[in-house]
């Protein structure tokens, strides 16, 4: 029953209480990006502050429960930080979805990211984790331009 | 045990997969026909047999296995022939599956090699489909459209998702109709008799994407009245990589031919060509022969079995599906509620839950085998403001037994998502 330990309760949490869904304003850079696969969404706007702080990530999309739940996760762990240490998670949290099940997920850098790494061993589903924490490093690089 | 001379039991000891187990011990409840059948021994030996001691290319090795090849092949158009009840064994086709014959319909449309007016399109004139259609049934004739300036219209789906038949939609400017015999998503089976007879009327022609149709139903193509059916092996207990195009022979002649290369020619120069005679004129290169052999293989059993005993099978567990499927707390059915004008598939959504969720529980915990999404049926479900649905799917094999599964499947999926 793997699969069934994908459904965290954690992920169930963020699934059935999204954190920071809705649009908002003011925004430096809105994105939206689609799965087409299966066709999940998501638009997702970044506002960025001085030193580079992430003043708010906000969004809104459909899907399962592990693209939602992604990005309500994405929301609280990066509102606030500075965009290099949202990257370096975005990184961490890339390499553990890729990873097959094979890859030790770094807690310290994922926080409740980590809730994801039973997806990874469902390549089908990946996409669906990685769907906002994409547009969000998209969203992040069109803020800078 | 469904009645009293279809013994489901009986015919699932032809198929070897229902031999085996899921991993963690869970048993296979395959509820996924409508994508792509399972196989019976049938076809596997046979196609076994012909790899290991008949192979050969067809229509062109002048030795006995080229014969024996051959003869295997043809043979199995003779078979597919005699089960759609095709006038003449040359309106049989061989395609690489269903969306390979309606893009070679398409494609004989506006070709400025084809003279014949049938066959002629150009702005003004019209391409009627359906909401309801699978992407290969919609996709096609809106390249169709961009290529030749002509309009593509289609008609609606109702609520209770029925086919919005109104006339008007085909036009004196109609060249082609193409529609489902059945829907892949909601199972209805559509009023062919009296679309076609409009399309007649006005001069037009009517194809059928009979995909989720010739599997599950008696089909006669001389009395459908659609002047194209196409359908594929692989929904048919055949393999992949075939699939067959029927037309009335007298339309296919006048075609243009579709791909170019061997075996389509009669005699080719260095600046020209003439080509066969039907069926070969559409079938370039070396076609898949082995597949082609497994159809034939598939037709037999089906037609042993018999396909009004299918038929009937299927529309006891339509029936006992769609009883047990309202006991599940905010499940809504998309399609007909009715067994009236429906086949075997039943989709649905679950309130608040996801399809993919819903598919993945299903299968991790139950080993119940679904198709989640929009079934390349985007149009549809965007049609009934959904993104997708979780759709079960029912063939000569299903047990009620394994709709029970789904259905405690789906209570449980509803407690975790609770």
């Amino acid at each position: 029953m793997i699969g069934e330990s994908m459904y965290q309760e954690l992920i169930l949490e963020h699934y059935k209480h999204p954190q920071g869904r809705g649009l908002r304003e003011p925004y430096d850079a809105e994105v939206h990006h689609v799965n087409p696969t299966c066709g999940d969404e998501i638009t997702l706007r970044v506002k960025v502050g001085d030193a580079g702080k992430i003043l708010d990530v906000s969004y809104e999309g459909q899907g399962c429960s592990i693209s939602q739940a992604a990005a309500s996760v994405l929301h609280e762990l990066a509102t606030g930080s500075t965009v290099e240490e949202t990257l370096s998670v975005v990184d961490e949290f890339t390499r553990l979805m890729q990873g097959r099940g094979q890859v030790e997920a770094d807690e310290e850098v994922l926080g409740d990211a980590v809730a994801f790494a039973g997806v990874a061993k469902f390549p089908a589903r990946v996409k669906c984790a990685l769907l906002s924490w994409m547009a969000y490093k998209d969203a992040v690089v069109r803020s800078a331009q | 045990m469904t009645s009293n001379s279809f013994d489901v039991e009986k015919i699932r000891k032809d198929f070897p997969v229902f031999s085996r187990e899921l991993p963690d011990g869970r048993p296979l409840v395959y509820l996924d026909s409508g994508n792509s059948s399972q196989k019976p021994n049938q076809v596997i030996e046979t196609m076994r047999e012909h790899l290991a001691l008949h192979y050969s290319n067809v229509g062109r090795a002048m030795h006995v296995l080229g014969a024996e090849s051959t003869d295997a092949f043809e043979g199995a158009r003779d078979k597919v022939a005699g089960f759609i009840g095709a006038p003449s064994r040359d309106e049989v086709i061989f395609t690489k599956n269903a969306s390979e014959a309606l893009n070679l319909l398409a494609y004989s449309f506006g070709n400025p090699a084809n003279t014949d007016p049938r066959f002629t399109i150009g702005p003004g004139d019209e391409i009627v489909i359906s909401e309801m259609e699978h992407h290969s049934n919609i996709v096609p004739w809106q390249l169709l459209a961009q290529r030749t300036g002509a309009t593509l219209k289609w008609f609606g789906v109702t609520d209770e998702g029925r086919l919005d038949y109104d006339p008007d939609v085909i036009s004196e400017r109609t060249k082609i109709v193409s529609i489902a015999h059945q829907s892949n998503v909601l199972g209805t089976v559509n009023p062919v008799a009296a679309v076609a007879a409009r399309a007649h009327e006005v001069g037009a022609l009517i194809a059928l994407d009979a995909s989720q149709s010739v599997p599950h139903h008696p089909v006669d193509v001389s009395a459908l009245g659609a002047d194209f059916v196409a359908f594929t092996g692989h929904k048919m207990v055949g393999p992949s990589g075939i699939g067959v195009l029927w037309g009335r022979a007298g339309l296919l002649e006048a075609m243009p031919p579709f791909l170019g290369g061997g075996e389509m020619i009669e005699a080719v120069w260095m600046d020209r060509s003439t080509y066969a005679p039907i069926p070969h004129k559409f079938e370039a290169g070396t076609p898949p022969i082995v597949e082609a052999i497994g159809l034939g293989a598939a037709v037999d059993y089906l037609a042993e079995i018999g396909l009004d005993a299918i038929e009937a099978h299927e529309r006891t567990l339509t029936a006992y599906a769609l009883e047990a499927l309202r006991e599940v707390p905010g499940l809504r059915v998309i399609g007909p509620e009715t067994l009236e004008q429906r086949g075997g598939t039943v989709s649905f959504t679950l309130e608040g839950i996801h399809p993919h969720d819903v598919g993945q529980i299903l299968d991790d915990r139950f080993g119940v085998a679904v198709r989640v999404g929009h079934h390349c049926a985007r149009p549809l479900h965007l049609r009934f403001g959904i993104p997708a649905t979780t759709r079960a799917s029912f063939y000569l094999y299903t047990t009620t037994g394994e709709i029970d599964a789904l259905v405690r499947g789906l209570h449980h999926v509803q407690k975790v998502f609770a």
